[in-house]
């Protein structure tokens, strides 16, 4: 009897990891290719920007934030850097010097916008929602302005010397997997056996409790929206030679699709409970689905978004009565 | 005698595989005051429940008027007339008094609302009751009292036959307990049948006809209340004798610890200056809403202030509670659900939150903060069925065990303690106020506020009264006396300095 009463109240817990494996059996099942070496880098691959993201969204909803603009953001930063980079070409030309300061302005970049977003929620009291919701518009509006409406594309040169960034990589894994990979295990030690991730908790857990215990609480919080800030720059750094380009459609729903992991991922959208494994295995949840629906034809690819859907609603209807500690 | 409106007859209650209620049986009768008393987890809320139609019995039968009723939830025993105050309120705190006091129940002219006569019914109501709340205030402006006459009065307007009351005086002073008091006899003469639960003893000698007392699920006694004493009632409810509740004062030496002085937080503390020694407890007395709360959280640098505040003779900026902590001052406070545990976390995870920086860095050490909780269930006797459960889940006073044990993490000089014993059980009290005796022993400093008068009495040997946001007077020695921190608390003392100038 404990143990079907222990598997019932782990439900939440390993619920993410059931789906995640079903949906790895049902591939093998409809398609030999799934599990071929190309499908699974290039499904890795593909999350790895969203996964990055959804890491600092982790901790930034695990103490009872939210951020809305990290897709507007990461289309501004990789806007902003490919014009400054084409512009350093023309007064630099071209070499890693440019690249370099490139990566750098769109860490540096990816800082000030979430510590923007974080000042104004912690220190002028602005709801996160609503803060973020504007901040959303804001980036968008400015990418589409710098790119005047169309497309900001890197010289040819400078595209080619920055590709491996995304292409490359060390035995035979790409850079954005390994980035995604360290950056999810470094997330999780962090998140579970550090002060800042155990003040994220508490914080999102009760606040004034939290401060009542000697917690600098706006420090913590305005550090979750920089750490943020800081990983859609990373994810920029690995997502800009993919393609090359920025344009006003760059990043567009990434916020959404951020959260949704995270919230696959067993992390209470109120705050107070987050893991960043569940948060990978969510991203990973949500891009398989995409993939599974583009290699059979059992189901219209068109349906993606209702699968993902149904999957969400369902992980929340999952979250719900938790009674143990956590 | 007359006949019981709402009886209990062999009532069990299980969850799960534990029987938590061993066959109780009692009843209520229209007109008479029933107090019900037991130590934390005796089943005193669970009984409650179950006559109020939140909890369903598993064995035994709830009688209404003489007949066997299954309640099918709590709405329809309101229907009935079986209405439960809840010590955690039941109030939309954003919506206005009179909104809360219909809520659910609205007056309608036609299809809209009758807004007027709401007002005007709640307005009677809380006359009744000498509340001098604005119906048409909002409930998160109020204070706790006030939402208490709030509550009251919203079972006022259901015509209550039955009403259960949790604990209602917890959180209500003296003065304001004299009010509700009023209310009770008032309404046991209107013919209601009241049950209310208390852990101060000498209320339910005061006010109840007759006393049920409940240990471990167990009915031990029930008694009219004139046939039993206050020593009684508590050997009963621990199940031993308990020997002098309060352990022999101590006098701390004359060498100050800290000081406050022109303490201000704007609209609420106006100048308040005290002093307390090494080795002392000294008391705070007022009424709630006097500025105790608030005076002390600016001291712990809670709250932004003016005014200076030295601890061993160093000053303590405004305003930042970690300065204070690391200075060596904690401050435990009053709102131990709100403020003081993170309820859905895990006793170590609470116990070590205001000092994790301790337990390692970067990584904090697992073994060391278990090793820390250790310590505390022992050193603070903290029960807890397990380990890993979530603090929400203990009983109030191993809830403040727990608090103790985490306030006292940082191993601070000196402590202030906001309402040491609210809502917990004589039990745990006397264990409390021995843990406070021995910390003075230690040559700790204690702060101790309180609104239950006999404990200011029996622990500290130097009280400071607060009247409206003043240091209204002090008492010492001798002069410490329930009638001496009433006249301060009112602010009747004509030689106060406040009234002379």
């Amino acid at each position: 009897m404990s143990t079907l009463r222990n598997m019932r109240q782990n439900l939440p817990v390993i619920a993410p990891i059931v789906a995640l494996v079903v949906l790895i059996l049902i591939g093998i099942a409809l398609n030999p290719n799934f599990l071929s070496y190309a499908n699974i880098t290039n499904v890795l691959a593909r999350s790895a920007f969203i996964g990055i993201i959804a890491i600092g969204m982790t901790f930034v909803i695990t103490a009872g934030g939210l951020d809305l603009s990290v897709g507007s953001m990461a289309a501004f930063v990789a806007g902003l850097m490919i014009l400054v980079m084409n512009l350093l070409t023309d007064s630099m030309g071209q070499g890693l010097p440019v690249i370099l300061i490139g990566i750098a302005l769109a860490l540096g970049v990816g800082i000030l916008a979430g510590f923007i977003n974080g000042i104004l929620i912690t220190r002028a009291g602005i709801e996160a929602f609503i803060l973020t919701l504007g901040t959303m518009g804001i980036y968008r509006s400015l990418v589409t302005w710098l790119a005047d409406g169309g497309t900001l594309s890197l010289g040819y040169e400078m595209r080619e010397m920055y590709r491996p960034v995304y292409y490359g990589g060390i035995m035979g894994i790409s850079w954005p997997i390994i980035v995604f990979a360290a950056l999810a295990i470094l997330g999780e030690i962090t998140m579970r056996h550090t002060a800042f991730g155990r003040h994220c908790a508490a914080i999102g857990s009760n606040e004034k409790v939290a401060r009542y215990s000697s917690v600098s609480v706006t420090r913590v919080k305005l550090a979750t929206y920089v750490l943020l800030g800081l990983l859609v720059g990373i994810a920029v750094v690995m997502y800009v030679p993919r393609l090359g380009s920025a344009s006003a459609t760059t990043g567009l729903l990434w916020e959404l699709e951020a959260i949704a992991a995270v919230i696959i991922g067993g992390t209470l959208l109120k705050g107070g409970f987050g893991r960043v494994w569940g948060t990978v295995v969510g991203v990973l949840i949500l891009s398989l689905i995409g993939n599974l629906l583009n290699l059979t034809d059992v189901v219209s690819p068109y349906l993606n978004g209702a699968i993902q859907g149904v999957v969400i609603i369902l992980a929340v209807v999952l979250q719900r009565n938790t009674g143990t500690a956590r | 005698m007359t006949d019981p409106v709402l009886a209990l007859d062999g009532v069990t209650k299980s969850f799960g595989p534990i029987e938590i209620l061993h066959g109780v049986d009692f009843a209520l009768r229209p007109g008479e005051v029933h107090a019900l008393i037991g130590e934390n987890g005796a089943g005193k809320s669970t009984t409650m429940k179950i006559l109020a139609g939140y909890l369903d019995p598993t064995g035994g039968q709830v009688k209404l008027d003489g007949k066997p009723i299954g309640f099918s939830g709590s709405d329809q025993a309101e229907d009935l007339g079986v209405i439960m105050i809840h010590q955690e309120f039941n109030l939309a705190e954003h919506l206005s008094v009179d909104q809360n006091v219909f809520l659910g129940r609205e007056l309608t002219k036609g299809w809209r609302l009758d807004h007027k006569s709401m007002r005007q019914r709640t307005a009677d109501l809380l006359k009744r009751l000498h509340c001098k709340v604005d119906p048409g205030a909002r409930v998160s402006g109020i204070s706790v009292p006030d939402k208490q006459m709030v509550e009251i009065a919203k079972a006022l307007s259901r015509k209550a036959r039955v009403l259960i009351m949790d604990e209602p005086t917890a959180v209500l002073t003296e003065r304001e307990t004299e009010i509700l008091f009023e209310q009770v006899e008032r309404l046991r003469a209107e013919g209601v049948a009241i049950l209310y639960t208390s852990h101060k003893l000498g209320e339910v000698k005061r006010i109840a006809d007759r006393v049920t007392v409940l240990r471990d699920g167990t009915m031990v006694r029930s008694d009219l209340t004139a046939d039993v004493t206050e020593d009684d009632m508590a050997a009963a409810m621990v199940g031993r004798e308990l020997s002098d509740l309060f352990p022999p004062k101590l006098t701390g030496s004359d060498e100050p610890i800290l000081t406050a002085r022109n303490i201000t937080v704007p609209g609420i503390v106006d100048d308040a200056s005290l002093t307390l020694h090494k080795g002392e407890v000294l008391g705070i007395g007022g009424l709630v809403g006097s500025g105790r709360t608030e005076l002390a959280e600016a001291i712990a640098g809670l709250r932004p202030r003016s005014g200076t505040v030295t601890l061993m003779d160093r000053d303590l900026p405004a305003g930042d509670v970690a300065q204070a902590m690391k200075a060596g001052l904690a401050y435990l406070t009053e709102d131990r659900k709100g403020a003081g545990l993170l309820l859905d976390k895990s006793l170590r995870e609470n116990l070590t939150l205001p000092l994790l920086e301790t337990f390692g860095s970067p990584l904090i050490e697992r073994k060391r903060e278990d090793a820390a909780l250790d310590r505390a269930i022992e050193d603070f006797a903290i029960r807890a069925p397990a380990r890993d459960m979530a603090v929400g889940d203990l009983s109030g006073g191993n809830q403040q065990k727990l608090l103790l044990a985490k306030t006292l993490l940082s191993n601070p000089q000196v402590v202030i303690i906001d309402e040491p014993t609210r809502g917990i059980d004589i039990g745990t009290k006397q264990q409390i106020y021995t843990l406070i005796a021995k910390l003075a022993a230690e040559g700790r400093s204690i702060i101790v506020i309180s609104s239950e008068m006999p404990e200011l009495i029996g622990l500290a040997s130097r009280v400071v009264v607060m009247h409206a946001g003043r240091i209204a007077g002090e008492l010492a020695g001798a002069d410490v006396t329930e009638g001496g921190i009433v006249r301060l608390a009112m602010g009747m003392d004509g030689t106060s300095k406040d009234s002379a100038a």
